[in-house]
């Protein structure tokens, strides 16, 4: 079963497309554009359509998706933690 | 799917063009002569009035912008005919002459020195004549090529970026050698990617003038702007679903030009494609503006993908709505004309998916009603550029 989706085996962070992700949780995420999967460990409970990282960011980091600059994290990250609008901002506006 | 073959069954106008809908409409010039329209919908079965608030004291490129929506939307081959009704006889015969030269039936009453009875008793013997005439014109044959196709998403999440925008991208890509006209939009909604869309413009001279429609509307917003603009855009409902920053929106916002497709040219609000292939217009983000735009450019037929479930519809354009977020297909099923949930399961390959909309958009076009239509929404908002004098 697929929890989570990435773009790209190069972005930072994936999206989950469950709903009801606990904290703890293992999930498999599947990289689409290489047709792979990934585990990772859910840090949070998190929504479904939210991120999670799948690469450990610093603060101040930039963030992947798509293969692209989405933003920049305003605190450090770890690998399966909810990444949204606490902890990452646009660089643009 | 071969599309080399494929037809729909539509209504060829005086100009040639095709429709999908046969709409007999009675348009207000302005704020004033809404209630003059509504009553001569009201009184003739089969006429619509498309009420809006503005048209008052406008002047200068505003002004031209709000004639050549109200004329691209008459002139839109989803209408058969057209009543105009304004309060006084000068723009109302602007109006008029701008839809006139399509060709089709249409005719302009203004209400000073006759008051709204007046008015609405010659208008609604008007539109009972237009109403018997569109009822005898048939649907015929026609080429795939002469269906105009625009895209715009709302409320979108991030599945929209994974999900329904890509799916966009995929029947686009198999439209687009196929003759057919299409669009996309959302100016601001490219921020991030706006790169990515000036390597796709067919030409240098198409990318100087994206750029320079894109570096434009980034002004305004630096302009205006109180703060990074989150809560606005992204919105509160793309936040809740999971969107986080302007350039993430974007880059799945982007999807929906598919991975082949280039961008033949560029156009103004609600100007008319001079060709086919896929246009760029310079637009708002804000879903019935820019589809009351595609509507004035001569679009008739609205790909709109969403996420957390955007119930936009149009009075004159079927918009299609697509979502691939299962909570949203769940809980707001009556909204959504094609459900691609499977894409994110692995359950549906992207190829699936497009072909899947492609069905829908010919059943559509040839008379199916979309969610939006069935459930009455007729979203017509005008773009304004600035205050009125």
């Amino acid at each position: 079963m697929i929890h989570f989706v990435v773009h790209d085996e190069g972005d930072s962070v994936g999206v989950v497309v469950v709903e009801g992700v606990k904290s703890g949780q293992p999930l498999t995420g599947w990289i689409m554009d290489q047709d792979r999967e990934i585990t990772v460990q859910a840090q949070n409970d998190i929504p479904i359509g939210h991120k999670l990282a799948i690469k450990a960011l610093a603060d101040k980091a930039t963030v992947i998706k798509y293969g692209v600059d989405i933003g920049r994290t305003v605190a450090p990250i770890k690998v399966g933690e909810h990444a949204h609008v606490h902890n990452i901002k646009t660089k643009r506006w | 799917m071969d599309l080399s073959k494929s037809s729909f069954w539509g209504y060829k106008r005086e100009n040639s063009r095709v429709g999908v809908r046969n709409h007999v409409i009675v348009l207000p010039v302005d704020d004033l002569s809404n209630a003059a329209a509504q009553a001569v919908a009201n009184n003739i079965q089969g006429a619509m009035a498309i009420p809006h608030p503005y048209g008052r004291l406008q002047f200068g490129a505003d002004l031209e912008l709000h004639f050549r929506t109200l004329i691209g939307t008459g002139s839109n081959p989803n209408v058969a005919a057209v009543v105009v009704i304004g309060i006084e006889e000068g723009w109302t015969g602007r109006v008029v002459d701008g839809i006139k030269k399509t060709g089709k039936p249409v005719t302009g009453f203004g209400i000073e020195l006759h008051g709204d009875h007046d008015t609405i008793l010659r208008a609604s013997k008007v539109a009972k004549e237009y109403v018997q005439w569109a009822s005898e014109l048939r649907r015929e044959e026609r080429p795939l090529k002469d269906l105009w196709i625009s895209t715009k998403c709302g409320e979108s999440d991030t599945t929209s970026g994974c999900g329904s925008n890509p799916t966009v991208g995929n029947a686009f890509d198999k439209l687009y050698p196929h003759g057919t006209t299409l669009v996309f939009g959302e100016t601001t909604e490219l921020t991030g990617g706006e790169h990515l869309v000036a390597e796709r413009c067919r030409t240098p001279a198409v990318r100087e003038k994206f750029m320079a429609m894109f570096n434009r509307y980034q002004e305004v917003i630096e302009r205006h702007k109180t703060s990074d603009l989150s809560d606005s855009q992204p919105t509160k409902g793309n936040i809740a679903g999971g969107l986080t920053t302007i350039e993430e929106k974007a880059l799945g916002n982007i999807q929906k030009i598919g991975r082949k497709c280039m961008v033949d040219g560029v156009i103004d609000k609600a100007e008319e494609p001079t060709g086919p292939g896929l246009w760029f217009m310079d637009s708002s983000s804000a879903a019935a503006e820019m589809v009351t735009l595609c509507a004035a450019s001569g679009y008739t037929v609205h790909f709109f993908p969403t996420g957390q479930g955007n119930v936009i519809g149009n009075p004159i354009l079927p918009v299609i709505k697509l979502c691939a977020n299962p909570r949203t297909v769940r809980t707001m099923s009556e909204h959504i004309d094609v459900d691609v949930s499977g894409l994110l399961r692995k359950e549906m390959s992207p190829d699936d998916a497009g072909d899947k909309l492609i069905e829908c958009m010919f059943r559509t076009a040839n008379g199916r009603l979309t969610a939006a239509e069935a459930l009455g929404h007729r979203e017509f908002v005008l773009t304004r550029l600035y205050e009125s004098a």
